[in-house]
């Protein structure tokens, strides 16, 4: 078996282990309610999280996805307020401009050989301004292709809603896989994050993938922040404030090296099912206090790097052990 | 000719790297290439793969001229190199790596079920059956190395470079890669060698090219080049210009002994060695670049900590885990790199020479900065540094007086055993001679020195007995009249056969 792959099914194992004890106590939990609940609710966080993980996997970081969010939900409320504008119309532009904002990043970083996170800690700041400057209060979204598009929903047995965007989710999750497993793009970016100077030796074109890149990641924030505008129906330039660093939080959980060259686009999902899990059982409970999330995110955030760093120690010692 | 390379010159600021070199690969031979440190050899490889730009030349393969400038470019010509350290991504699959940037695809999406069974032809060709659905760090360095000359060979397949590429393997997985680059021969590649260990270069090469000092010394068939004949090129001197040593009175042997190493080893570093070295000793450690001289060094100052023996003078055992703990038990090193290693060169003379006196006495007590200045002048003028001032900073200053700050630092700790790793590297005749004259000077006070050097002159001149290290064993030990430069040669070329006998 592959050593890679351990932090997965690690991932894995300690998703179904808490759904277990969760169920143990909330028989309820295993509902298609709560599961549809579970998708729609995370939705945002799991798109935004695939457009990390790939960043991740190549050896970088984007700190600048949650002020996107923001700004996409703003940028399409004043767009549908102010003008006649079809909401497909608003979207197409906001993916272009958070498509171009994530390029630009990726062209900075690349071309002034800046680290990953300082460009893009700017990028936080200016995507923030950008939505003040758009506005300082909330605006509520009444177009009624908004409401369509909220209302849309598939029945599942059991009077659960696999919503719209909880679909959307799942979907993005795929395209990700596709993308981080099965295209030249995609080992490139492993190559990346595995080591720069042999990637370059290897023939990776390393421009044009870290630009990709964080286009790719600008993409997703932007889809994030239609799918999360869609989901509070309204656009808040104070939303959504450190969301990029949950989305690094769900990408580490699920098993993604953090230093990059190692992890699944699918362990993101299950990152995110886990820090959506956790909410539930304390909504479930009722007399936990939300804080606990937290702190349950932070040990397992601890378990997994500490978890990363056993697993690299061993992979070397029976290196070692085949060598002598 | 499969690739013929003229008059390649490449200088680099204050060196001429490359001096009109002549090179020449046929289809089907397998062409040692080699020299000691600063030959060329490096500078070579790497303007025929594109890392640097030739300045003055001609490089033509298959009778066109080629001018590449990646190392990419070089590799779509036809140039294929592998490296010492495997240039492969441990964090990929050993398909994914054999594969990289020509994976088979369908509808736009990587085949992988046909990435797998080309990885697999792929290997079969050279006798491996792994799996390649593995990581490629999960498996040993000479597999990694023999997957990095597949790649190399499947995606140039004319001219293959190899770097050192056995440099950290054991026999046996030195005889599997031999097998690969034999069975590559076979199929009419034109492989370039490059090796420190002769015993690899008659086992494997047809022809041999020797460079020194940019030049290229000679090429010729490796069945009409000797070992002696071999060595006296790389190393420069012929034997007959003997040169008699001025301690080789035969003062080893009225020396108390002062220091015992005994089975001091290291895996893959150097095998177990004894040495006794006395007060007031000279030892000398002879051998090729990469033979397990600078190997021994470390592991006696404890910059890699030995794995067996143990090390003990008049009053027990001594501590030699770190250079922290040799320091303590009074050891000092000089290592080979100066620039790198020894000295900090935006820092003064002073501060230099206080730095080892400072760190030993602990950051909470600093010296009082007259103290510094006394001491600072006092060796300024003992060593006869030549500086304008003890404030200069010390990479201003000449090679030699920069190594006389480095021993000025040492001797301001009072060691009583100094290593000196290539001390007069880099260092214009008279200051050589002048490092030389100080050893003697030390040693008359009772400080007894190990010295490195691949100049077999400076040993004879200096050393009261020769260490000589071949293959990462020390082989031979000459003492009194027998320190001779014609000696140590005999010494460094015999084979394991006769080794013992000299």
């Amino acid at each position: 078996m592959n050593t890679r792959a351990l932090p997965l099914y690690a991932t894995i194992a300690i998703f179904l282990i808490a759904y277990l004890l969760c169920w143990l106590q909330f028989p309820n939990i295993l509902s298609t309610r709560v599961i549809g609940n579970l998708l729609t609710d995370n939705a945002y966080l799991g798109i935004v999280a695939v457009g990390m993980t790939l960043v991740i996997l190549s050896g970088g970081i984007d700190l600048s996805v949650g002020s996107v969010i923001a700004f996409s939900g703003v940028f399409i409320a004043v767009l549908l307020r102010d003008t006649g504008l079809h909401p497909m119309i608003v979207f197409v532009l906001l993916l272009l401009l958070t498509t171009a904002f994530g390029a630009a990043m990726g062209f900075l970083i690349h071309r002034l050989m800046m680290p990953a996170f300082i460009v893009t800690l700017a990028g936080m700041f200016l995507a923030r301004g950008a939505a003040y400057m758009l506005t300082i209060d909330s605006v509520p979204i009444n177009d009624p292709f908004y409401q369509t598009l909220q209302s849309a929903y598939w029945l599942m047995p059991g009077k659960g809603r696999l919503t719209l965007i909880g679909v959307l989710m799942l979907l993005t999750v795929m395209a990700g896989m596709v993308i981080a497993h099965r295209t030249r793009f995609g080992t490139s970016v492993y190559a990346m994050g595995g080591g720069e100077a042999t990637a370059r030796l290897m023939g990776v074109r390393q421009g044009r993938t870290i630009v990709l890149v964080y286009a790719f990641s600008g993409l997703m924030a932007g889809l994030s922040g239609i799918v999360f505008s869609l989901y509070t129906g309204s656009g808040y330039p104070l939303a959504t404030v450190g969301t990029e660093l949950t989305a690094i939080a769900a990408v580490v959980i699920g098993g993604t090296l953090l230093t990059g060259g190692a992890g699944y686009m699918f362990g993101t999902l299950i990152g995110v099912l886990t820090m959506g899990l956790l909410q539930t059982y304390i909504v479930f409970d009722g007399t936990l206090s939300s804080w606990w999330t937290k702190i349950v995110i932070g040990i397992l955030l601890l378990a997994f790097i500490l978890l990363q760093k056993g697993l690299l120690r061993l992979t070397r010692g029976r290196l070692q052990g085949a060598a002598s | 000719m499969l690739l013929t390379v003229r008059t390649l010159t490449k200088a680099f600021p204050g060196t001429l790297a490359l001096d009109g070199v002549d090179f020449d690969l046929a289809a089907g031979e397998v062409h040692a290439l080699l020299g000691e440190n600063g030959a060329g050899k490096s500078t070579l490889i790497k303007c025929l793969t594109g890392a640097y730009l030739r300045d003055g030349g001609a490089m033509a393969l298959d009778g066109q001229p080629i001018d590449p400038r990646s190392t990419v470019e070089a590799q779509d010509l036809g140039i294929g190199t592998v490296y010492q350290e495997v240039n492969l991504l441990p964090n990929l699959t050993v398909a994914q790596n054999l594969m990289f940037g020509r994976e088979p695809r369908r509808w736009g999406l990587i085949h992988t079920a046909a990435l797998r069974t080309e990885a697999r032809a792929l290997l079969t060709q050279y006798g491996l059956d792994i799996d390649v659905d593995r990581d490629l760090g999960s498996y040993s360095v000479a597999i990694q190395q023999i997957i990095a000359i597949a790649r190399a060979a499947a995606l140039s397949g004319k001219v293959l470079i190899l770097d050192e590429p056995t440099a950290s393997l054991d026999a046996r997985e030195v005889e599997m890669v031999f097998d690969v680059v034999r069975g590559l021969r076979e199929r009419g590649l034109g492989i370039a060698f490059v090796t420190h260990f002769l015993d690899q270069v008659y086992a494997l090469s047809d022809r041999i090219t020797v460079l020194r000092n940019g030049r290229k010394v000679v090429t010729e068939r490796t069945a009409d080049l000797g070992r002696m004949a071999l060595i006296e090129h790389m190393l420069g001197r012929a034997l007959e210009s003997e040169v008699v040593g001025q301690s080789a009175e035969g003062a080893g042997a009225t020396t108390q002994p002062m220091l015992h190493f005994s089975g001091t080893g290291r895996a893959g570093a150097i095998e177990p060695f004894d040495l006794d070295v006395g007060r007031g000793e000279v030892v000398g450690l002879a051998g090729l670049l990469g033979s397990g001289r600078t190997e021994s060094a470390e592991l006696m100052f404890g910059v890699r900590p030995a794995q067996t023996g143990a090390a003990r003078d008049a009053d027990g055992p001594l501590d030699l885990s770190s250079p922290r703990a040799a320091i303590a038990a009074g050891f000092g090193f000089a290592p080979e790199d100066r620039k790198t290693d020894g000295i900090v060169a935006d820092l003064s003379i002073r501060e230099n020479i206080i730095l080892g006196l400072q760190a030993r006495q602990g950051w909470a007590k600093p010296i009082p900065r007259s103290e510094q200045n006394r001491i600072a002048d006092d060796y300024i003028r003992r060593l006869d540094i030549r500086t304008s001032g003890r404030e200069k900073p010390i990479g201003d200053l000449s090679g030699g007086n920069q190594q006389k700050v480095v021993l000025a630092r040492w001797l301001a700790m009072n060691p009583r055993f100094l290593i000196l790793d290539e001390p007069t590297r880099g260092i214009d005749v008279g200051a050589h001679a002048e490092i030389l004259r100080l050893i003697h000077d030390l040693t008359d006070a009772g400080l007894s020195v190990l010295i490195i050097s691949s100049e077999i002159d400076e040993l004879v001149a200096v050393a009261d007995r020769v260490i000589v290290v071949r293959d990462r064993r020390h082989v031979a030990e000459l003492s009194g009249e027998r320190v001779t430069a014609d000696q140590i040669m005999r010494a460094i070329a015999a084979t394991d056969a006769d080794g013992a006998a000299a």
